[in-house]
């Protein structure tokens, strides 16, 4: 039966079944039970197309299934339970709905066997996500989910774009490696790197993510860069620019994370950096660089979302969402801060954990191809990495000064999610075999060579001896970075108000003429129309007659005449 | 809300011997290097503790950009709230 139904449905079901059920209880069933049976219909798809419709004439694909398809949409499903097992007890009802939706969505894109159904579970997806982000319930969600909605409709509406043309010059609309070498494929690539936060739009997502809900940015973290991947997997593998536009949000992603104070846009900028990682890895294009990717969204997703709960209870706990206001709370929230150190190394790919054995793929398929200073870019990166995420989010939240907060530690549902992840970073990073069988390609790779552990453990190491020699440059302030957000943020109205200044006296002018002109026409009617003007006035009746004969005798002569 | 802070963790003592203890398995990293050599890609990568000054300055360098950066970028927190 399963075979012959889109996994997506089940979370569908799920979204529609918790609108329904106004029991707290019965809904953590369905949040938490929906995405299993999804993750069981999954793992029923076959290879090749199952299920096809027609629409409009167009024979949709709904359903194909491959390897690579299987695995994000398993690590999809696999992030709707967890994250309904972390947000049931706390979440508001429409976000636990959307956020369904929002995974349905996810779970559709993965196995589109045609560009049409891709963009409708591409489309629905950035709708949900933005009710998402309005869950946030304050004034800054509700504004930056509007930007956040104008950005994906904008990325959407340039998608569609291209995929018309691809229908019109090729007449198919198979989802098919395809390469940017005209209108048309260029709008599907910058349609899709819009959802991966590619620059130089890439502030949505630090702009949105933070926002929402302490739950909600967990469920965020995960859906829309990864389909965005498994799209660029999917249509653009081994399309060269796609190496420095990843090699470009690594260290956009890095700087900026250096600069920030709010605990979870830090974390925001760090996706964008590690989903570099993984564009930079459909660049390079090979099997050993397009396993690199799979994986690494894999295990990405997993320790970003650990990272996104770890915060998540924090900012609920305390109130505060700064690094500048908390600090110290490693005395009363233990298993938020293991948990949180745990995705952090997992992040920072440190031996041991899922981060190392995946993200030294994509370095290996680096050397592989003898791509020299993509090597040592991506080495330093994974210092700037932990830097960054690795030691910084630790610190200035669970360490650093002591805040004076005494928060409680994480709620029973929000401490199993944690532990949850926290032990899949684990297993996949001592038992990296367990992936492999996953994953696109053969696998023959060993990530545990003594030489490369000692090579990436005095490479992370000293990075952290990096972070502590230069602690006081590292202090934060109650600032923001500006990004290329600041152009219609404010440029846009500082440019309208600029026009305003200087067009008013032009305006006031062209208006005072056409007041003029109105003027004298008003004028010249009432003088003309009026009870004192030749139309206007009562005429004697002998006056009147001469006018009824003189104007029929034109009429006749007229008729006469033609 | 507020508790005395005495955590075992917080004191001079503990925090001193978390530096030595930081700084020898720094030392102990780049020792290892003599017993198990780096079989680097490139060359250079398999110099004695190439990874080490990598690591390093590579961070130095980055936090040194983001600096710079910081000085064209940042505003105060409430920049887009008036």
């Amino acid at each position: 039966m399963f075979e012959s139904l889109p996994p997506a449905l089940a979370l569908i079901g799920g979204a529609l079944l918790t609108a329904a059920i106004s029991s707290r209880q019965i809904r953590a069933f369905v949040v938490i039970g929906a995405p299993l049976v999804c993750l069981y219909g999954i793992w029923q798809v076959p290879d090749g197309v199952s299920l096809e419709a027609s629409f409009l004439g167009y024979t949709l694909e709904l359903v194909e299934g491959s390897p690579v398809r299987r695995l994000f949409a398993t690590i999809f499903a696999l992030m709707a339970a967890t994250g309904g097992l972390f947000a049931f007890n706390h979440a508001r009802r429409t976000e636990l709905v959307a956020a369904q939706f929002y995974a349905a969505g996810a779970v559709g894109v993965c196995f589109a066997g045609d560009l049409l159904t891709l963009f409708l579970f591409w489309e629905l997806m950035a709708l949900f996500s933005t009710v998402v982000v309005w869950c946030g319930g304050t004034e800054k969600a509700r504004a930056a989910g509007v930007r956040y909605a104008i950005m994906h409709l904008l990325g959407g509406v340039i998608l569609k774009v291209g995929i018309e043309g691809v229908l019109i010059s090729t007449g198919s609309l198979d989802v098919r490696p395809l390469q940017a070498t005209d209108f048309n494929t260029w709008m599907i690539l910058i349609g899709i790197l819009i959802n991966a936060a590619a620059p130089p739009l890439s502030a949505w997502l630090s702009d949105a993510y933070p926002n929402a809900s302490p739950t909600g940015s967990v469920y965020l973290s995960a859906f829309t860069t990864k389909t965005a991947i498994l799209a660029l997997i999917l249509l653009f593998p081994g399309e060269s620019i796609l190496i420095w536009v990843g090699v470009f949000m690594i260290f956009y992603g890095i700087i900026y994370a250096l600069l920030e104070n709010d605990i979870r846009r830090i974390l925001a900028f760090s996706i964008v950096n590690q989903v570099g990682f993984m564009v930079c890895a459909v660049g390079i294009g090979t099997e050993m660089a397009i396993n690199g990717a799979a994986a690494h969204a894999f295990a990405h997703i997993i320790y970003k979302a650990l990272l996104f709960m770890s915060a998540g209870v924090v900012v609920m706990r305390t109130g505060m969402h700064l690094c500048t206001d908390v600090g110290g709370l490693f005395r009363t929230m233990p298993i938020t801060m293991w948990c949180g150190i745990i995705g952090a190394l997992a992040i920072s790919s440190f031996p041991l954990t899922s981060g190392f054995t995946t993200k030294s793929m994509i370095s290996q398929a680096s050397v592989d191809e003898g791509l020299m200073l993509v090597y040592f870019l991506l080495a330093a990166a994974s210092a700037g990495v932990f830097l960054h995420a690795g030691i910084k989010f630790p610190w200035f939240v669970f360490f650093q000064k002591d805040s004076g907060l005494r928060p409680k530690d994480a709620p029973w549902n929000m401490t199993l999610a944690m532990l949850f992840f926290a032990g899949m970073c684990i297993l996949l990073g001592v038992f990296p075999q367990l992936l492999y069988p996953l994953l696109p390609y053969a696998v023959e790779y060993e990530p545990y060579k003594a030489s490369k552990v000692l090579f990436y453990l005095q490479l992370l190491l000293f990075s952290g001896l990096a972070f502590f020699l230069l602690l006081p440059w590292m202090q934060r302030t109650l600032t923001i970075s500006l990004d290329v957000d600041w152009l219609w943020r404010k440029g846009l109205p500082l440019l309208a108000r600029f026009g305003a200044r200087v067009g008013s006296p032009l305006v006031n002018a062209a208006q005072s003429r056409l007041d003029d002109a109105f003027n004298a026409v008003t004028t010249s009617a009432r003088n003309t129309m009026g009870h004192a003007g030749p139309l206007g006035r009562s005429w004697e009746i002998g006056t009147t007659a001469l006018w009824i004969v003189l104007l029929l005798m034109v009429y006749v002569f007229a008729y006469y005449l033609f | 809300m507020n508790a005395p802070d005495n955590h075992w963790l917080t004191r001079p003592g503990t925090i001193r011997w978390l530096w030595i203890i930081g700084y020898s398995t720094l030392a102990i990293t780049v020792g290892l290097q003599w017993l198990i050599p780096i079989k680097g890609y490139f060359g250079v990568d398999s110099w004695l503790g190439f990874g080490a000054l990598f690591g390093f300055f590579s961070c130095v360098l980055m936090v040194f950009g983001a600096r710079l950066l910081g000085v064209l970028l940042k505003r105060p927190d409430t920049y887009y709230d008036v």
